[in-house]
Parts: structure tokens; sequence; C-alpha cells
């Protein structure tokens, strides 16, 4: 292992002063919520460790997991990340193509067997044994396969990877499959989201990077720093909640105050996600600071749950579409009309008794 | 009447003219009333316990019901104070996890009172279904509700009919809301909290949470439908049966209005 630089080495190599390391170190900290203590031992690591190498692949995918990504704010983390993974394999990002991408993947994965991390942005599809999504020649699934044989560990890019997506929507014609229903035998970090947000994406990397192992994961399987809490816990529209002052009507007096969007099918109640803790585009918003409910981007089948702007799910089992309410009131009218018929034929009855007996 | 046999439980041995002086007093006792007194009889089926917790549940649930439908359609927003001031929905809230809370130490409650109360006390938590008896009875009370029989038989505890809606109502019904209730529950209250590590296999398993929210939102419909029935069937019942309903679950006696055998 010794032939394996550290992160250190790829750094200076890569032109970075000590003095960007140090403060990616603290940065790093900060962002992983971790104490001041813990910012030597993170240069320590980065400076010893030899460095983890990561395997990026892409299956059915839009790929704004990448887009996401290479737009990490903090641009340190971005630089630093990136130039670590570009030297491995990732076949969006590379400079090499073709033949000679195909060469340094087989490479790389030869080379740090049971060493690197794989992960994959986007899923495979299954049906007609996988053509629906060539790569390299080949079907995506068998190249997610091979990759996956060699890893340490798998990180799940994405709504895509972690859930399916939209190419998994009902009645998913591609039987488009997330990762964790092929490849069933190593440790999966589900990093969900459309796109996830690109300081999560950076911090779920540099974690196992610097600490050589899997941050703590949720029942889900997802990172729990980032994804242990619903938009709605953190959401800074929370207090008109609590206070039951809501936005009745789009562009209606109270959307302009700012009022919480629940009564819009704000999906913040039931998205677990940092969005409005870490919020996107360097901090800039996010969603529901510009009006506009969570759509619940980063939980299991969002695309099969109805409309956006219904909180509940809409239930499609009774051939039209329905809402809970609409079934239960429904259901419940006629329940009532039948109480009331049953207890009139009841009370023509008894009389009729009655006429019989008198 | 047809079908019914005529043999009483009990023959007179004294006509009632001879007895119940007491009756007799106020005049206004004719002499099938006190025909009617002697013949009447009663069984001693809820114990308190079971009456205390089913009108304490029946509040606990018209509170959840109503607090729940405001927690999904809430009020119009309302402008009391700034939004510090004010916990309209906060209450109301409250209130739910509060009800919610009290049905659940309820309904362990109850549970226990299976195994110390008297045999009545343990009807509600298990169907007879390899019984094929217990079917047949089943069809005849069904048969009973659809105008199809002349008259119903005598129960003691639930009649078939209403044995098996208890059970999938409130025994699995409850258990259900519970459940659902309290991973919701563990979703506000946080990761690695008591009801997270009791309840939040739930979501786990459910995997989105707002399909968590829509199942205990249907629930919501199922009890309702429940209560509409259950109340209804008892009045009826109460009315047009051979036994008391209503009162039973207040004083707990099941009386019964004529003397005879089936
Ligand atoms: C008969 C029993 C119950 C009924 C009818 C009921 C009804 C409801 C309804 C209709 C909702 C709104 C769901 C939605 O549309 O999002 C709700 C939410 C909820 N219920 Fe219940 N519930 C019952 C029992 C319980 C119990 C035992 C608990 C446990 C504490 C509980 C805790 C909750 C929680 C935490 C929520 C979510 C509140 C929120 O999203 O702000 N419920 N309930
Ligand atoms: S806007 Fe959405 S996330 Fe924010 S408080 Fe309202 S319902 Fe919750
Ligand atoms: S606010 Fe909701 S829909 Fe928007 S990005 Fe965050 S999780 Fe996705």
């Amino acid at each position: 292992m010794s032939d394996i630089e550290t992160f250190y080495d790829v750094m200076r190599r890569q032109g970075i002063t000590r003095r960007s390391f140090m403060k990616f170190c603290s940065l790093t900290a900060a962002a992983l919520g971790l104490g001041p203590s813990f910012v030597p031992k993170i240069a320590e690591a980065m400076e010893t460790k030899p460095r983890t190498p990561v395997v990026w692949v892409h299956g059915l995918e839009c790929t704004c997991c990448s887009e996401s990504f290479i737009r990490s704010a903090h641009p340190l983390a971005k630089d630093v990340v990136l130039s670590m993974i570009s030297l491995d394999y990732d076949d969006t990002l590379m400079a090499a193509a073709g033949h000679a991408a195909e060469a340094a993947f087989e490479e790389t994965i030869a080379k740090y067997k049971g060493n690197y991390i794989l992960a994959v942005e986007g899923n495979p599809p299954l049906n007609e044994d996988g053509m629906f999504c060539i790569t390299g020649g080949k079907p995506f699934v068998e190249k997610l396969r091979h990759a996956a044989e060699g890893a340490k560990a798998i990180i799940s890019w994405g709504a895509c990877a972690s859930y399916g997506c939209v190419q998994a929507a009902a009645p998913n014609p591609t039987r488009a499959t997330p990762v964790h229903k092929v490849i069933t035998d190593k440790p999966i970090i589900k990093v969900p989201g459309c796109p996830p947000i690109a300081e999560v994406m950076t911090g779920v990397i540099t974690y196992m990077l610097t600490f050589d192992r899997m941050p703590e994961l949720d029942r889900q399987g997802r990172p729990a720093m980032f994804y242990s809490q619903r938009i709605h816990d953190k959401c800074y529209r929370r207090p008109h909640f609590d206070a039951g002052q809501f936005v009745e009507h789009w562009d209606d007096e109270n959307a302009r105050k700012g009022y919480c969007l629940y009564k819009m099918g704000c999906k913040g109640p039931t998205t677990y996600n940092a969005c409005s803790t870490v919020r996107w585009n360097g901090g800039v918003s996010f969603p529901i600071q510009s009006g506009h409910g969570c759509i619940g981007c980063s939980e299991d089948g969002f695309w099969d749950q109805g409309s956006f702007y219904d909180r509940l799910t809409t239930i499609k089992q009774f051939g039209i579409e329905a809402t809970a309410d609409k079934i239960g009131w429904t259901a419940t009218g006629l329940v009532g009309a039948g109480v009331a018929a049953h207890a009139a034929v009841s009370v023509l009855k008894r009389a009729q008794k009655k006429n019989e007996e008198a | 009447m047809k079908g019914v046999s005529d043999e009483r439980i009990n023959a007179p041995v004294r006509g009632p003219d001879e007895i119940f002086e007491a009756s007799r007093l106020t005049g206004d006792a004719t002499r099938e009333d006190l025909e009617s007194i002697r013949r009447r009889t009663s069984v001693y089926v809820y114990e308190a316990p079971v009456r205390v917790w089913h009108w304490v549940n029946a509040l606990a649930i018209t509170i959840l019901v109503v607090t729940g439908y405001l927690i999904a359609s809430p009020l119009p927003s309302m402008q009391i104070g700034e939004a510090t001031d004010q916990f309209v929905m906060g209450y109301i809230r409250f209130a739910h996890f509060a009800a919610g809370v009290v049905m659940s130490v309820g309904f362990f409650g109850r549970i226990y009172w299976a195994f110390v109360g008297n045999r009545h006390a343990w009807q509600m938590f298990y169907i007879p279904i390899f019984n094929k008896r217990y079917w047949k009875e089943f069809v005849f009370e069904l048969r009973w509700y659809f105008f199809l029989e002349e008259e119903p038989k005598k129960y003691i505890g639930h009649n078939p009919l209403a044995h098996a809606a208890m059970f999938t109502f409130i025994t699995l019904g409850i258990t259900f809301m519970m459940i659902t209730g309290w991973a919701l529950y563990a979703e506000g209250a946080g990761q690695g909290g008591v009801t997270d590590s009791l309840f939040g296999w739930v979501l786990g398993y459910v995997q989105n949470s707002q399909r968590l929210h829509t199942l205990h939102h249907l629930g919501m419909w199922a009890i309702v439908i429940f209560a509409i029935i259950h109340i209804y069937a008892a009045v009826r019942e109460d009315v047009m049966s051979r036994q008391s309903m209503v009162s039973t679950m207040i004083s707990g006696h099941r009386t019964f209005k004529d003397d005879r055998i089936e």
C-alpha cells in the first residue's frame, strides 16, 4: 500500500498550500459537526494515511447528482475532493474517454481491489438483460456488479441509486432497480435527493476518506448527520405552522408574509433531508425559502406518491385517483345513509309486527 | 310467535299479584308489569374497569378523531398575534398526543384486565375462527340484521357479529392506530429517543413517512365508520333485541326482556 499517495501528497501536488489544507480540515470538521479538537486529527489522518480511492460509475440518471456535486459551494472541498476522485475513475468528469477510460476503470479496480469506494450515480435497469442502459458496450448492471466486487463500500448517490427515482416510477418499463436491491453483499450508504445537496455529498465522501469508516447510518441506510431530521423539524417557517398560520392560496397575503406552506401540500413534515439547515447553492436559499413547498425529493418512491401539492399519498386502488379524505367522506356518507335506511326499515318492521299482534 | 319455544326458565309458583307488594303500592303497576319483572333476568357482564375503560376510550377516540382531522385539514389561518404568541396548531397537536397517551395506556390496562377480569373481559381479544358453530351463529345474526329472522337470540357478551367487529376495529384497529401514531410521534420526538427505539422500526418498514401519514389517516376513517355502526347497533339492539345494551355499559348488568330459552 506504501506506493499509494496520502491525501496530503495529492493536495500538494495539486498546488494546494498547507494553509489552505488546514482550512479545509477545520471546515470539514465543522461540516461534520465535530469539535475543534478534531482538526489536527483530520489533518494527521490526511497526511499519513494512504488515500482511499473512489470509483464513480453512472447508470440510468440525469447526472443532476454530478451537477450538484461540482457546485459544492465550499470551494476548497470541491477542489480537493474532486481532484482526489478524478485521479481514479469517473466517466463523466475524467479527461480520458472511450477505450482509454475503460482501461483506466479496469486498472483502478484491479489496483485498489478491496480498498476503493464505489460511488454509484443512477441505477441499473434489469429488464431485457439490462439492455436499456449500455456503458462501454455492456449493460450497466454488469459493470456495476463487476465494480462492486472489489469495493470496500458503496455510496448510492441520489434518489435514483437509493430508491429508483423517476425511471423506476410506475409502471417502471425498464425495471430500473435501486443499487441495494442488486448488490446485496456490500455495505451501502444511501445519499438520496434529486439531487442531493452538494455539501452533503462532499461531506459524506470526506468523512469516509478521513476516518476510513462509514458514517453513522439511520434505519434506511442514510448518513444520520444529514438525514436524521425532517425539513419540517428545522424549517424557519415552523413557528407559523405551530401558530396555525398558513398560506391558503398561492400568492395570497399569507404567502407574501411567508407563512407555513402546509396547506399548499408542503412535504417538509415527511421528508428527511438537510435542506432547511444546509440549504442550497452555498446556503443562499432552499425551496421553502423561495415560497414553494418541499416535494419530498429525497424520499422513497417520491414520484409515485401522487401530486407534489398533496401532503398525503394519492390512492389509486379505486380506479380513479382519490385521497384518503375523499375515500373517508364517501365511505362515511354511504355507511351513514345505510344506517339511516336500516333504521327506517327497522321501525317499519316493528310497526308492522305490532299491528299483526294487535 | 313462530319458531319460538314457549318453555319457561322458571315456571310461576305464585301469581304476581301475591308478590311485589312494594311495586303495587303506587297503583301504576298492571298485572302484565308484575308478570314481566318476575321473569326478567340479568347477568353481571362488564366489571367496573371494563366500563371505565369503555367510556374513557370513547372520549379519547372522539378527541383523537376531531384533532386528527384538524391536524390534516387545519382551521382557517388565524391572526391572534405574532406567531410567537399564538399556538393554535400546537395546542391541537398537544390534545391529540395527550389523548393518544390516554388511549394507549388505557388499552394496556384493558389487556391486563382481560387476564384478571371475568370471562367476558377476554372476549374482545380473540375470535373462535375454527369453531363452526360460531360461524353459523354469525350468519344467523347477519340474517337478523337483513330482516330475515323474526327474532334474535340472547347473548350475554357480544353477539357473534359484534364480537367480530369489536375484534377487528378495536383490538386490531386501535393497535394499528397506536403503532402508526407512535411511529409518527417518534419522528417528531427525534431519532435516538425512547419512542424512536420502540416504534422507529415502523418507518423503517413503511419507508416513506408520507405513506405512514396516509395509513394513519385512513385508519381514522375506519374508526369513524365503526363508531357510526357501533352506536347505531347498540341503540337498535337496545330497542329491538331481547337484552339491554346501552345501560349495560353503565351498570355492568345485562338484563333480559323475556325468560324464554333461545
Ligand atoms: C383512534 C385513534 C387515532 C385517530 C383517529 C388519529 C387520527 C389522526 C389523523 C387523522 C392524523 C392526521 C394524519 C395526516 O393527515 O397527516 C393524525 C396525526 C397524528 N397522530 Fe393520530 N390518531 C389516533 C391515534 C394516535 C395515537 C395513539 C398517537 C400517539 C401519540 C397519535 C399520534 C399522531 C401523530 C404524532 C400525528 C402527526 C401529527 C403531525 O403530523 O403534526 N395518533 N392522527
Ligand atoms: S413550510 Fe413545510 S416544512 Fe416549513 S413548517 Fe410549513 S409544513 Fe413544515
Ligand atoms: S426541500 Fe424537499 S423537495 Fe426540495 S430539495 Fe429539499 S428535500 Fe428535495
